[in-house]
């Protein structure tokens, strides 16, 4: 299918939608009614037609005005792109894979022509039909890194690997859900980790760098994690928090079906071939409250996750303030029946909500 | 009292140890204000180890006794400088001119730890060969992640950010890249409500 790119804006007037299409295909993270942390790993093969997973790196209605975004940010503050020094490789081997899995996987929109080291990228959605010399940084405009995913939605960490550890030493940063590029860059696996409560208790990180520092080319992987925000704002950066913090107190139980968004990300992890760094995309997926609830199943089951969210969880995730206003409007579409197990929205097979019961 | 047992944190706060010496032919020694203290601790630990030694200290304002007891242990090499950031070039220096197998002893405050740990591991001193003990001032040095000014000896919690007048509060979230402790907004989701501040650890 030909993606129709919206006209939209995740800032200022907040012009972002999600299409019917967009909202049938939304990564709903709760596969049950409740919510813990787990390493919910997965292979990364490809997913029913259609849906985030299908492609390596998904492209939808969003990726110009998600593109045009990144743009506004790095203009403001150039530090949310780094590499340090070791890392130029491992950006080339990022904008080699990028290059290669968007012209095989979206033919009719992005081309790669390849005749040695003279390589030609077509990027029919933004404009772009660049030549250059590959592992040569003087044919780009700018490093190998912030060329491609200037051109890619979602974050990117790109993790070395030596010593058994995984190492965030270079990475563009736009979507992130409050965290800093510029002031964890270097760390290790579990420093950059540091301020997550509960997981490294239960023990969630080792297994996860075990699993991660195993992972093989050719072989990526995936999981979903999840955050709540106030209005579709991409940039909620810590550099920015004070400014962007206070729309938090905006939600009213008018505004809050509009206003308030569930925020999914789609981590993958790719080994690179001549680095062997491994590339962490970190893909952001922003749904309204009241286009989640337009499937029943998901209305049902969103209400019982935040419902019985430990303390800690909905603390670190900065909506324990407004979880009570939350669940005042997601208990309109709670009718206590079952739901099904899995994440996609059944919508032939789940009753539709019924109140009256 | 110059010694404190900082309580268990969060994975990326660094930790400190006790100065050993150890064997090698060339050893240096950077503290500031208390951190004198263990310098002479760890003199006393090997009657050998001064005479092949270079003390660098920054007495920031400690009592002048320190420096006298320094100077009385007859290091190879000594030197006192006014401020951390004058005695940098002398630093930079000192490692560039290092040869394999030098000992590095850092000892003080968190923020002369810090930013003397990346002069050394800059220079290419393996972390193996690096120690640390904390002496005195639990004083932190913060960087604000809204303007990324530093703030020096901080010793509160909130405190105001010395370059953009946000009202931070400290995190024990640690980069050893900038040597510094994170200061994030306190009151940005309520402006004006910012709590008393709180002596650190008390």
């Amino acid at each position: 299918m030909t993606i129709q790119f919206n006209k939209e804006t995740f800032r200022d007037d907040y012009s972002f939608r999600n299409s019917d299409w967009a909202i049938k295909r939304f990564p709903f993270p709760f596969h049950e009614d409740s919510y813990m942390y787990s390493v919910n790993m997965e292979q990364h093969r490809g997913g029913p037609p259609g849906s985030v997973y299908e492609k390596r790196f998904d492209v939808d209605e969003h990726y110009l005005a998600e593109m045009e975004d990144r743009a506004i940010v790095l203009a403001e503050d150039p530090l949310r792109c780094q590499s340090l020094p070791h890392m130029t490789l491992a950006g080339w081997d990022t904008l080699e894979l990028i290059m290669t899995c968007k012209s095989e996987d979206y033919p009719d929109l992005f081309e790669l022509h390849r005749d040695g080291k003279r390589w030609r990228w077509v990027n029919k959605p933004m404009g772009i039909d660049h030549s250059f010399t590959f592992l040569d940084e003087t044919t780009l405009p700018c490093g190998p890194l912030e060329y491609i995913t200037r051109q890619t939605q979602g974050d990117f960490a790109v993790l070395d690997q030596r010593d058994e550890m995984l190492w965030m030493d270079a990475g563009t940063v736009t979507t992130q859900a409050d965290w800093s590029l510029d002031f964890d860059i270097g760390m290790n696996f579990f420093e950059w980790h540091a301020p997550v409560p509960m997981a490294h208790e239960l023990g969630i990180f080792k297994r996860a760098l075990k699993f991660l520092l195993n992972v093989q080319q050719g072989a990526p992987a995936r999981r979903l994690n999840w955050t709540m925000t106030v209005n579709p704002l991409l940039d909620t950066s810590p550099e920015n928090y004070h400014k962007w913090g206070i729309q938090k107190t905006t939600l009213t139980p008018e505004n809050i079906g509009a206003k308030q968004h569930l925020r999914v990300e789609l981590q993958t992890f790719f080994r690179l071939p001549r680095s062997n760094a491994l590339l962490f995309p970190i893909r952001c997926y922003l749904i309204a409250f009241q286009d989640i609830v337009s499937v029943p199943k998901w209305g049902r089951r969103l209400h019982r996750v935040v419902r019985d969210l430990p303390d800690e969880l909905a603390t670190y995730k900065g909506f324990i303030a407004n979880r009570p206003m939350m669940l005042d409007y997601l208990g309109q579409y709670d009718d206590g029946r079952p739901t099904s197990p899995g994440i996609w929205p059944d919508l032939e097979t789940e009753p539709p909500l019924d109140m009256g019961r | 009292m110059s010694k404190f047992q900082f309580p268990e944190s969060i994975a990326s706060r660094p930790t400190y140890g006790s100065l050993k010496s150890r064997p090698g032919k060339a050893h240096l020694m950077i503290a500031d204000a208390e951190g004198a203290e263990a310098i002479l601790d760890l003199a006393a630990q090997d009657a050998g180890l001064m005479a092949k030694s270079h003390v660098i200290y920054i007495p920031s304002g400690s009592g002048a006794g320190l420096s006298e007891r320094l100077r009385g242990l007859k290091p190879a090499q000594y030197y006192e400088g006014p401020s951390y950031a004058a005695a940098v070039p002398r630093i930079r220096r000192v490692l560039s001119d290092a040869h394999m197998g030098l000992q590095v002893y850092l000892c003080g405050t968190e923020g002369l730890m810090g930013q003397a740990m990346n002069e050394a591991t800059a220079a290419g001193i393996p972390h193996s060969a690096i120690q640390t003990e904390h002496r005195g001032s639990i004083a932190r040095r913060m960087q604000c992640v809204h303007c990324k000014g530093i703030t020096e000896n901080v010793t509160t919690d909130p405190f105001v950010c010395a370059h953009c007048g946000l009202n931070l509060f400290v995190r024990d979230h640690y980069s050893r890249r900038l040597a510094a402790f994170q200061g994030v907004c306190i009151d940005a989701e309520d402006p004006g409500n910012v709590p008393n501040p709180v002596e650190l650890y008390k």
